[in-house]
């Protein structure tokens, strides 16, 4: 292969050998690097450093904006826009609103949290290296790869080989950008 | 070894000294598969061909759901009058149909939410189909109040468009609640299943590329989003799905209760009560669970899934219908100390009209059914007993739709006016469409056992003890 590859690839059979390797690549200061696992593997996220998810803001902001918007529109159609008196009640009370508004927080939730999913993963993202490799299949299946991208400062060929290779990695390959 | 020297840590030191006996875990996937045995299993159902029993039933489920189509073609061609509601009980089978199937829909986010946030691990293997179950049972619900509405080419008035007419919808009406409690639950199913659904899709996209299928493999894989199991991503969805679980379970504990503020905030003995909140969550439940069994047992047989859904999952849900039975049991007679104890003569006579009146026949059938049948679980043998389990299932789903009916209809055949009192039954339209709902679910449900894995493969294989980074076969010292 001539072109720079994207990374380099190694499989693991059994999740504790990809959590220890995770740690011994997390410990020698790779950054672009990540593990393809066909479930979430428990306790990966501190053996690879990754930090919490940032996913709950997106959640909170969605939340905030379905009550609010929940509560300005029942306030606007029933008091501004078209003033009707029902029950001879007040044009606008929040604890009528409320259950509407209640339903409004939760679907705007929902869709902010899968959005905010969405976004920081970076999907949908139909076309990536790993996707062309041929051992996506027994990465979504029953083994765990590491992949250690050649953008990383750390990156060279040879070393980074050698470390996978000594955090037991097996069949090591180059993945074509 | 450092299993050990982790979980002593994180363990509180009393522990050390009463030394707890160790309380053996059950057995979530059996007889030892393997991570590719689940892969295999699961995706040889979507793989293999179309099995000729499925054909047979989804042509029979067609033509079920038929009955739907030529009912409501009737009611539209027609007006609503076509059904047997007349006055004084102008709410009858569709509003009985609709709290039915809504609640049929509650045990799939009861076990994809609540169960979640439980951490109770036995959902894994149950939780694709059930939230199958949710979105079908919603589809079902929503066709009855919508063509209740008589002219259904207006049914988008219940939301705030700008019509006309001008004029707002009346956000003061437990029925505009139930507008936005049923339309967002729909919704948040359907994206809380499809978020689950994502890492699976892109196994079956890998698998048909692999096997040369370029058009299925396309199909799974636009769905899929580009899903490549990355730890990183995997950081991401399950904090997105612990959120969802998280507003899931206020949401269906909302829904129901919205749906019984329908009635609870009316005026009319029998309804206007403050325990149907939780009378109808735990009513919702208990017969969603039993339409899970009804189910997931003829799926587990025709299959093979025993491996999957184990005797222990089976012994779970019998104990939650036990459970939930139990508190609707609870609630009916807490209805009638009430009605004695408020000392409202109207509302006394709601309740004796309900067990010995015109309607008495239907009462029975719901006690016999939600109260008697579910202690049958409380036996070992029974719940073993797959078969008798199956049985007693379909006795919740009948008694469960018996409570809707004993409650719309009796109270409002005697209300307040002894003059306008009425006997309703059902015409042939009603029982038409009610009759092809199932053919309708039905057709839903073969098409998803069909083409969607219908268990969650990523989530059962985090829940193998091989998923545990510490070497999980030696787990009885946690």
């Amino acid at each position: 292969m001539s072109a720079k590859p994207y990374g380099l690839i190694a499989t693991f059979d059994n999740t504790p050998d990809v959590y220890h390797a995770a740690e011994k690549v997390r410990d020698a200061g790779y950054k672009n690097w990540d593990c393809i696992t066909p479930f979430p593997i428990h306790g990966l996220d501190r053996a690879m450093g990754v930090k919490r998810s940032k996913v709950p803001p997106f959640s909170l902001a969605g939340g905030l904006l379905g009550f609010t918007t929940g509560m300005l529109l029942i306030f606007w159609t029933s008091a501004v826009d078209y003033r009707l008196i029902v029950g001879g009640k007040p044009y606008f009370s929040p604890l009528y609103a409320f259950p509407v508004s209640y339903e409004l927080t939760i679907l705007f939730t929902a869709f902010a949290t899968i959005g905010g999913m969405f976004f920081l993963n970076g999907l949908p993202m139909h076309y990536h290296p790993v996707l062309k490799s041929d051992k996506i299949l027994s990465g979504m299946d029953d083994k765990f790869h590491i992949v250690i991208e050649s953008s990383d400062p750390k990156f060279n060929l040879a070393n980074t080989k050698a470390l996978l290779e000594q955090a037991g990695g097996k069949d090591i390959e180059e993945l074509e950008a | 070894m450092a299993a050990h020297a982790h979980s002593s840590a994180a363990q509180p030191a009393i522990l050390n000294e009463v030394n707890p006996t160790p309380f053996p875990r059950a057995t979530l996937v059996e007889n030892n598969r393997s991570f590719g045995w689940v892969t295999d299993k699961i995706c040889g159902i979507i793989e293999g061909k179309t099995p000729t029993w499925w054909w047979v039933c989804f042509i029979l489920a067609c033509c079920v759901a038929s009955f739907t189509v030529a009912g409501i073609t009737y009611l539209v061609a027609t007006g609503v009058g076509v059904w047997g509601h007349a006055n004084p009980v102008n709410w009858a089978w569709d509003i009985v149909n609709f709290v039915f199937w809504i609640g049929i829909g509650h045990a799939g986010t009861l076990i994809s939410a609540i169960l979640c946030l439980l951490r109770q691990k036995w959902r894994t293997s149950i939780n694709r189909a059930a939230e199958a179950m949710t979105i079908f049972a919603v589809v079902c619900a929503g066709i009855f109040p919508v063509f209740h509405v008589g002219r259904v080419w207006f049914a988008w008035y219940l939301f705030p468009i700008p019509n006309s007419n001008q004029i707002w919808q009346n956000y003061r009406s437990p029925l505009e609640w139930d507008v936005f409690a049923v339309s967002t639950y729909g919704t948040v199913s359907v994206l809380f299943w499809y978020v689950g659904l994502i890492p699976d899709l892109a196994v079956l996209r890998d698998r048909f590329f692999k096997a040369g299928n370029k058009v299925r493999s396309f199909l799974y894989g636009t769905f899929a989003m580009g899903w490549r199991g990355s730890n990183r991503h995997w950081s991401n969805y399950e904090m997105a799905y612990l959120i969802l679980a998280g507003i899931s379970t206020p949401l269906v504990l909302s829904v129901h209760t919205i749906v019984s503020f329908d009635f609870a905030v009316s005026l009319l003995p029998g309804w206007h009560t403050t325990i149907f909140p939780p009378y109808f969550v735990a009513g919702a439940i208990f017969s969603g669970f039993g339409m899970v069994l009804t189910l997931m047992l003829p799926l587990r047989a025709i299959y093979g899934l025993q491996d999957l859904i184990t005797q222990y999952h089976i012994d779970c849900m019998c104990k939650i219908v036990l459970a939930t039975g139990t508190i609707v049991g609870y609630a009916y007679g807490m209805e009638f100390f009430i009605a004695w104890y408020g000392a409202n003569p109207n509302e006394g006579f709601a309740f004796i009209n309900r067990a010995f009146g015109h309607y008495a026949w239907a009462y029975w059938v719901m006690i016999s059914c939600n109260v008697i049948t579910p202690q049958f679980f409380w036996f070992k043998k029974v719940r073993e007993n797959t078969a008798l389990v199956w049985i007693l299932s379909i006795f919740v789903n009948v008694g469960m739709w018996f409570e809707r009916f004993v409650i719309i209809v009796t109270s409002l055949a005697r209300d307040f006016l002894p003059s306008s009192w009425g006997y309703y039954s059902p015409s042939i339209v009603e029982i038409f469409t009610f009759f092809g709902t199932f053919g309708v679910f039905s057709v839903l449900f073969l098409l998803f056992i069909r083409f969607l894995p219908v268990m969650p493969m990523a989530e059962i294989k985090a829940v193998m003890p091989q998923a545990d980074v510490h070497g999980g076969h030696d787990k009885a010292h946690h």
